[in-house]
């Protein structure tokens, strides 16, 4: 944020009173950080560890270029204070793929070309792997008609429960089709 | 963003006592905070951390309801089958808020407790008297399309963002708390919010250091539930106008009604004018639109809102026509 001198003097002068010792577990492996409690999980990621992946798009949760899994479950790491996030276990774009072979989502979004010019994708992709998680799980959404059941995944529940990655480039119908892709594939 | 000093609450008692400090807040999801801390417009000198304190659980009570602890998540309540069995209504409301990425980390105390979104109090450019007290309001000749048409002031018409209180306010929720002497108290939803009046920067009833540890859901009265939400597209977005409606039937009128409106107040605006127009009457069109004149009998709108007082008879109409289907 913009600042004058003195306020930003005093910024600087207040920040190095507290500096946090964060342990996170970042796809599978422990990394012991040394933080300013402002840093977000996303500035951790991608300016502490390199992970450059996970986006910065908005920077207020509005647009999931930044959705990354913690303890399973997708989050805007954007909106995270990365020392509230002590010990739990993150998954990142990074941690999908193992050992060079694409994560069953990736390849299905190259296959379906479910992106344009890319930027959006990381997110998107993790989003969709937590979504069938919780399909899976029995989770209802706002497209349900009966929240007391278990609805099917259409395309109308994909496209509801994707509605948190925005994708400027409009590369939804092929998202869409990735994700059922590997829905089907998966007996869901 | 201001610098702060972070603190990991270890227990409830030294939470609530840190919190009792000026300039410090508790924080637990984040998802409203750090936005607004990132924009300045919140700069606390003090977080308190309370996302390791066991307010985690939903657990049935004996009067037959759930308490729902404060750190819960919005997902976890909406995904949890006692709540989708028995309060429907709020299950819809919750996933009708945001998306699935800010629910699995927003909590049920937070929601209760996030802030407008008024863009002018987002504007810090323009006056507000939500954010700083007696500068003034540039909504009321602004672009003021989202704003309140009911409750508020001439110093503030801004509206209540949340979807999931709305839900509680017709399930007659009441919110419990812990002080930082100690001492416990139960807040019936609809009190904890405080009109606007000329301190619209005051929006609770909360005291320094005081903490939402849990809210408590009554069991669910007869009836069916239905929450419907308009908003300007059909997902992540908030409402214009929100109804929550709870309708029990006697044959072909309405025995009992419970309706609590979203988006056109400073709070969840439960009317018991509509449900007293409700109850006894005829389960027709002609009662739900009477029911909805008299909700909106005092609504007065600002110019670009003045389509929210129509709009909120015909979501109440047709949500009251969905509630009293079979």
């Amino acid at each position: 944020m913009l600042a004058g001198g003195p306020a930003l003097a005093q910024t600087t002068a207040e920040a190095e009173l507290q500096r946090e010792t964060v342990r996170l577990r970042i796809n599978g492996r422990v990394h012991a950080l040394d933080l300013d409690p402002r840093t977000t999980l996303l500035d951790a990621l991608r300016e502490h560890l390199g992970l450059t992946g996970s986006k910065k798009g908005c920077d207020q949760g509005q647009c999931g270029a930044c959705t990354v899994l913690v303890n399973g479950q997708r989050i805007n790491s954007c909106l995270a204070f990365a020392v509230m996030h002590e010990g739990d276990e993150i998954t990142t774009i990074e941690g999908l793929a193992t050992e060079g072979a694409l994560h069953p989502m990736q390849a299905a979004f190259v296959r379906h070309d479910g992106l344009q010019c890319g930027y959006c994708t990381p997110g998107q992709i993790c989003s969709a792997v937590a979504l069938l998680d919780e399909h899976r799980a029995g989770w209802p959404s706002h497209a349900t008609v009966d929240v007391a059941t278990t609805p099917a995944l259409t395309d109308a529940e994909i496209a509801e429960r994707m509605s948190g990655n925005i994708c400027r480039c409009a590369a939804y119908a092929n998202i869409v089709a990735a994700i059922r892709e590997v829905a089907e594939g998966e007996g869901a | 963003m201001r610098p702060f000093r972070y603190e990991r609450a270890r227990d409830v008692p030294s939470a609530c006592t840190s919190a009792a400090h000026p300039g410090t807040r508790f924080i637990a999801g984040g998802t409203n905070l750090v936005d607004l801390m990132k924009l300045e417009i919140e700069a606390p000198a003090h977080l308190v951390d309370i996302g390791r304190l066991p307010l985690n659980g939903i657990d049935e009570t004996a009067e037959g309801g759930l308490r729902i602890g404060a750190r819960v998540t919005n997902t976890a309540v909406a995904v949890d089958l006692r709540v989708r069995r028995r309060y429907p209504l709020l299950s819809q409301a919750i996933l009708a808020g945001a998306s699935t990425q800010l629910r699995n980390k927003a909590t049920t105390g937070g929601n209760l407790l996030q802030r407008t979104r008024c863009p002018y109090f987002y504007d810090t450019t323009k006056p507000c008297n939500k954010r700083v007290p007696r500068s003034g309001c540039a909504a009321l000749e602004g672009i003021n399309r989202m704003n309140a048409v009911l409750g508020v002031s001439d110093h503030c018409i801004a509206a209540h963002p949340s979807d999931m209180a709305v839900a509680m306010t017709a399930l007659d929720a009441r919110v419990e708390t812990i002080a930082p002497d100690g001492s416990r108290r139960t807040i019936p939803i609809d009190a904890l919010y405080r009109p606007p009046g000329d301190t619209p920067h005051i929006e609770t009833v909360l005291e320094p250091g005081e903490l939402i540890v849990s809210v408590l859901l009554p069991p669910p009265p007869p009836g069916r539930q239905v929450y419907r939400k308009v908003r300007d597209r059909a997902s992540f977005a908030f409402a214009l106008v929100s109804v929550a409606a709870i309708v029990e039937l006697d044959g072909d009128r309405v025995r009992a009604a419970r309706v609590a409106f979203g988006g056109i107040s400073y709070k969840p605006w439960r009317s018991a004018e509509a449900e007293a127009a409700l109850v006894g009457a005829p389960a027709t069109r002609a009662s739900f639109d009477a029911a909805g004149i008299a909700a909106l009998r005092d609504a007065r709108g600002h110019g670009h809102n003045d389509f929210k007082i129509p709009l909120a008879r015909r979501t109440l109409r047709a949500t009251l026509a969905a509630a009293a289907s079979s």
